[in-house]
């Protein structure tokens, strides 16, 4: 994995692995900080190293946001855990419309967690925040005894600013918008499962996990006030995203199968588990519900954009079953989508 | 994919459906035994594309939701005992026991695991010499030549700390069992592909000949079920009872045969209760006594443990046909997905489940 390619500066050669000394608030702590968290995320506000970062920015609305992220393995096909935590917070901040401009990093480390492991994770990291154009501006680092973490927790959270005339919200769906989806469901969670289960298909499946800010300016430019409810659907899939959207609008949604775009490798191992890829989580895609006068126009937006090409419409929104989220099937026939109680299992039969 | 998308093809599925409109003249009630098949059926809208006069009785072909109750309170004390791995397939940890289920010990501390194979849990028990490692072997003739393999091969392995908590049950008795109802109104079954890819269809024709009544081996695919029913209505159109292929290409007479000589050796045809059900005689396997010393039941103290089924359930006559989920009087009301008092309501092919789901839509409508 590509943990391995991240040389390890001196003095943190010293130590290959953590220790509780790397959380304590002393010198290694300090080193730390120094020779990888500051060289990771370069930024003024970071390197005045206060206990909090002094940041600008224009009067209006600001967005707030907060996750933290505890995937296991912290490397798997197509990303880490690292810029799952820049991607996730960003992704959040940018479904409320905001330009995501600064985040925080709390880090939990397991005791023993490998150095060049947090060097990769922390290198990923970084480039992912500068591919979303974000500043990590601060941060804080504890360590506890080995067994009470899963070698490492991150949180963030993060800030941006919203543009004038947007306004968008899960209970702005209205009856005769349109539903989008900016690329193929379902990757990150068999790309997750592959690896977690030690599944082998012939084909290595990847994550998705990427920034989605620059896909919603795309969509903002076309027009701020059509674009009535953004979300990306992680945990729970595309499916809970749009019953909860179903929901806080009080609106039917009707889903055309045919059009949602599944990669052919995430479907066979969906079928192999006896699972939905409906229900399977994303990492970067959005669902975006906007005005029918302008779904093409939004479309082409979505497509244009290098994380949009597989972008399609897929729904409509109805004022007929409000609450309820239905799909046509492949073969003509209805089926009610329902939001999952739990995580969805894989079947017996 | 090539055997798989051809089969969920959508103006084929609409030609079988004219197909079936066009030569079905009267009310015909035809259960899918299997409930991949259930499952198939509710995920693709199939029923909806059947004309008026069909009914589908979802039969009692998933293995979660026939697995009795005091057997799932015996595997909810064996993963709670100090030391034990208790490993599973997914959709059991979701089964509620009488007071709990298995996500709920695995919450106070039990070490639960969810594993894809039972060969998996023989490699658990391989490399944790000190824990005792209990496989959940649940399933119809499907699932257990592996779990017949897991057992052989911890026993060749000498592994002394791996046992199999055995619920294995058989699809030609449970049909005999419903045939033989006096309420019976299943017309013609869909027999479960997948359980004749391992044992063949030569136990079939006698029962299609006794209860005439036609029997079509069915996939899973939309395309496969539409062709299923279509032979059935069929066969019941013209006033016939045989036994009828329609997937070819996973089965064949005379079945997977080094899987049945591995059933055979591991496993001893024995009585079996059914949830809902209850007990149908020679309708399921244990281990013999070669293998008895992976018996969990043997190896862990639960035979004290007795269950009764709750009273407000009748998902027993909702397996058997006899009701239709929303006419139970629990239905929507004490008993839900999230509260589900039977099987039934809790597994996702379940047909009170799917009922439950559907049910909305149709109030909404």
């Amino acid at each position: 994995m590509e943990f391995n390619n991240w040389s390890c500066p001196l003095p943190l050669r010293d130590y290959p692995n953590i220790v509780m000394g790397h959380g304590g608030g002393g010198k290694l702590s300090a080193e730390l900080v120094e020779h990888l968290f500051v060289p990771a995320f370069r930024n003024p506000a970071l390197e005045d190293l206060g206990d909090g970062a002094v940041v600008s920015v224009a009067a209006g609305r600001l967005a707030m946001s907060t996750d933290s992220y505890v995937v296991r393995p912290l490397f798997f096909p197509g990303g880490c855990i690292g810029d799952l935590a820049v991607n996730g917070t960003v992704n959040d901040l940018a479904m409320c419309g905001a330009t995501p401009l600064y985040l925080t990093a709390g880090f939990i480390l397991e005791e023993g967690l490998s150095m060049s492991k947090l060097g990769g994770v922390i290198e990923r990291m970084g480039a992912a925040a500068r591919a979303a154009g974000v500043q990590i501006v601060t941060g804080d680092t504890k360590v506890v005894d080995r067994g009470h973490g899963d070698e490492m927790f991150i949180n963030t959270s993060g800030i941006g600013l919203i543009p004038e005339g947007v306004t968008i919200g899960p209970s702005r769906a209205r009856p005769g918008d349109v539903v989008l989806v900016s690329g193929t469901i379902g990757d990150h969670g068999m790309a997750i499962m592959s690896v977690r289960e030690g599944l082998e298909f012939d084909t290595v499946i990847e994550s998705d996990s990427a920034p989605l800010n620059g896909l919603v300016q795309a969509l903002l430019a076309v027009d701020p006030a059509a674009v009535h409810v953004l979300r990306d659907p992680t945990r729970g899939g595309m499916a809970s995203t749009l019953n909860e959207i179903a929901r806080s609008s009080r609106v039917g949604i009707s889903l055309d199968e045919r059009a949602i775009p599944v990669n052919p490798e995430v479907q066979a191992a969906c079928d192999l588990l006896g699972m939905d890829p409906i229900y399977v989580a994303n990492e970067g895609k959005l669902v975006a519900i906007v005005a029918r006068e302008q779904a093409e126009a939004m479309l082409a937006a979505l497509r244009a954009h290098p994380l949009g090409a597989r972008a399609a419409i897929i729904g409509t929104v109805n004022a007929e079953r409000p609450g309820m989220l239905v799909a046509r099937t492949a073969i003509g026939g209805t089926r009610v989508i329902t939001m999952q109680l739990g995580e969805q299992l894989p079947r017996i039969c | 994919m090539k055997y798989l998308t051809e089969f969920r093809d959508g103006a084929l599925a609409q030609r079988l459906a004219a197909e079936i409109r066009a030569i079905t003249t009267r009310p015909w009630a035809i259960m899918e035994v299997c409930g991949g098949q259930t499952h198939s059926i509710i995920r693709n809208g199939i029923d909806q594309l059947l004309p008026e006069q069909i009914e589908l009785i979802h039969g009692p072909g998933c293995p979660v939701c026939v697995t009795p109750l005091e057997l799932i309170d015996k595997a909810l004390a064996i993963a709670a005992s100090p030391g034990v791995i208790f490993c599973s397939f997914g959709d059991m940890l979701r089964v509620p026991g009488s007071s709990k289920d298995l996500f709920r010990i695995k919450s106070e501390g039990g070490d639960v695991r969810i594993v894809y194979s039972p060969l998996d849990a023989v490699t658990i028990a391989r490399d944790n010499p000190a824990k005792q490692v209990v496989f959940f072997g649940i399933g119809f003739e499907t699932t257990a030549p592996a779990n017949a393999m897991a057992v052989d091969m911890a026993k060749r392995q000498g592994l002394k700390n791996f046992s199999m908590l055995v619920s294995h049950v058989l699809v030609p008795p449970a049909i005999e069992a419903i045939m033989t109802s006096p309420s019976c109104r299943v017309q013609a079954f869909l027999a479960a592909g997948h359980v004749c890819s391992v044992m063949g269809t030569w136990q079939y024709p006698p029962l299609a000949e006794k209860y005439h009544v036609p029997i079509v081996v069915t996939g899973f695919e939309p395309l496969d079920v539409l062709e299923g029913i279509r032979r059935a209505v069929a066969q019941l159109e013209a006033g016939e009872a045989r036994l009828d292929n329609a997937y070819a290409r996973a089965v064949t007479v005379q079945g997977n045969l080094p899987a049945q000589k591995l059933l055979e050796q591991v496993f001893e045809i024995t009585d079996r209760g059914w949830r809902g059900i209850g007990t149908i005689p020679l309708s399921g396997w244990r281990l013999r006594d070669a293998y008895a010393g992976f018996d969990a039941e043997r190896r862990f103290d639960v035979a004290g443990i007795k269950t009764q089924e709750s009273a407000l359930c009748h998902s027993g006559e909702v397996l058997q046909g006899l009701l239709k989920p929303n006419q139970c009087p629990a239905f929507g009301k004490e008993c839900t997905p999230r509260n589900p008092l039977g099987a039934t309501m809790v597994s996702s092919e379940g047909a009170c489940a799917a009922y439950f789901n559907y049910g909305r839509f149709k109030e909404g409508q």
